[in-house]
């Protein structure tokens, strides 16, 4: 038996895990799904909590950083972001 | 005669990013462009180099130095320039970057089916989010020309975009990490469509789950003028007065401003009232008017006394 990370990554509406998912990845160390950009419409959870709930790991989240004075209007990347993991164990 | 876009089209370009041309090109041509690259079955195909060596050695598609007039590009009677002199193709490249616009680049985009990635025991994945080119904080904007000469379907994976992306600054590929995007579309459209995107959209390629080798043609275009009112030469715009902010009416017709100031599924809380006030800051820019306003969003800020 091993063990293998699965990552998920939600891009949330605002910054607290109660807000609508908006964006999100998934990595599956375990090889058993391979995920790839564009290859699902809908969220795999309505919310960040949503996923706690059914057993993800909170392990890094974005940090509020004030915007740079002068470029206040400028927008960029996608602000509110949620790292969480699963280790599964079995014979991969 | 050339047909400019109307002031409701250019803002839908200006709120999304993009605008669709469905089907417009007419069949005659589009098999005339797949004949003239050579279109052949993929159980013809061994090598995807090779198959896009040929198209350029014996194709009418020209080598095109960066910076050359559209107007001189392509060779006379070619698919190519027919397609660029269709009235509503050079109405809407002269509405967003004028009649003197020039090419920075073409590239006929070939995606190939998962026969071929399983003949040649090669992973078959989508293409990742990116917005072109570099970090580009430009208020001149350039816009991509798509060009599908064949239909579409969906299993085909036509073009992930992600409508009202394109005032967002970021470095090419640093969007890779967002897999999926909510609100996230597939182009899938009929043979001849056009689309034509602002240089900022996010995109992507689909992964082509179909028998058939997917076409997309796709050329940029740079400005040589200030892009003000192109669309509109007689001036005839004039910014609707400001209205009750939050007292809703459900019987008032749509206006333009209600197509700027749509919103997206995808976009956070804080940062739509961002983009909101970029889009207004943009469609002043193509207006020519530097004190236009959208529900106060830039009057309330720029109110500024000391």
């Amino acid at each position: 038996m091993t063990k293998r990370q699965k990552v998920l990554v939600l891009y949330l509406k605002f910054p607290s895990l109660e807000a609508e998912v908006i964006s999100w990845a998934t990595f599956d160390g375990t090889g058993q799904k391979l995920h790839m950009t564009g290859d699902s419409d809908e969220p795999p959870y309505p919310t960040g909590l949503d996923a706690l709930l059914d057993g993800w790991r909170l392990f890094q989240s974005s940090q509020a950083i004030p915007e740079h004075p002068g470029e206040e209007f400028r927008t960029s990347y996608l602000k509110h972001e949620f790292f969480f993991e699963k280790i599964e164990e079995g014979d991969f | 005669m050339v047909q400019l876009l109307s002031t409701e089209q250019m803002a839908e370009f200006a709120n999304s990013g993009c605008l669709f041309f469905d089907g417009l090109i007419d069949n005659e041509t589009n098999k005339e462009f797949l004949n003239d690259i050579g279109h052949t079955d993929i159980e013809n195909v061994d090598n995807m180099q090779k198959y896009f060596q040929n198209i350029k050695a014996s194709s009418s598609i020209p080598r095109i130095p960066a910076g050359t007039p559209l107007k001189n590009a392509y060779p006379h009677k070619s698919p190519l320039e027919k397609i660029f002199q269709n009235e509503v193709v050079a109405g809407a490249i002269n509405s967003l970057v004028g009649s003197e616009a020039v090419v920075d680049h073409q590239f006929l985009h070939l995606t190939f089916p998962t026969k071929y990635f399983k003949k040649t025991n090669q992973r078959q994945m989508s293409q990742v989010n990116h917005q072109d080119s570099t970090i580009d904080p430009r208020i001149t904007f350039d816009i991509q020309l798509f060009y599908f000469p064949t239909d579409v379907t969906k299993e085909m994976g036509g073009t992930r975009y992600h409508p009202g992306t394109h005032l967002r600054i970021v470095n090419e590929m640093g969007i890779a990490k967002y897999q999926n995007i909510k609100g996230q579309k597939n182009i899938v459209c009929k043979a001849g469509t056009i689309g034509i995107f602002h240089n900022g959209l996010w995109h992507g390629a689909g992964v082509n789950f179909s028998d058939e080798i997917r076409y997309m043609f796709k050329v940029r275009l740079q400005p040589t003028e200030k892009q003000e009112l192109l669309w509109d030469p007689e001036k005839k715009y004039k910014p609707l007065p400001n209205k009750a902010l939050y007292w809703t009416d459900e019987n008032q017709e749509k206006t333009v401003n209600d197509i700027l100031m749509k919103s997206y599924p995808w976009q956070e809380a804080d940062t739509n009232r961002l983009d909101k006030i970029n889009t207004i800051k943009f469609w002043r820019m193509l207006t020519g008017n530097k004190n236009l306003d959208i529900d106060y969003w830039l009057t309330r800020i720029e109110n500024e006394l000391y």
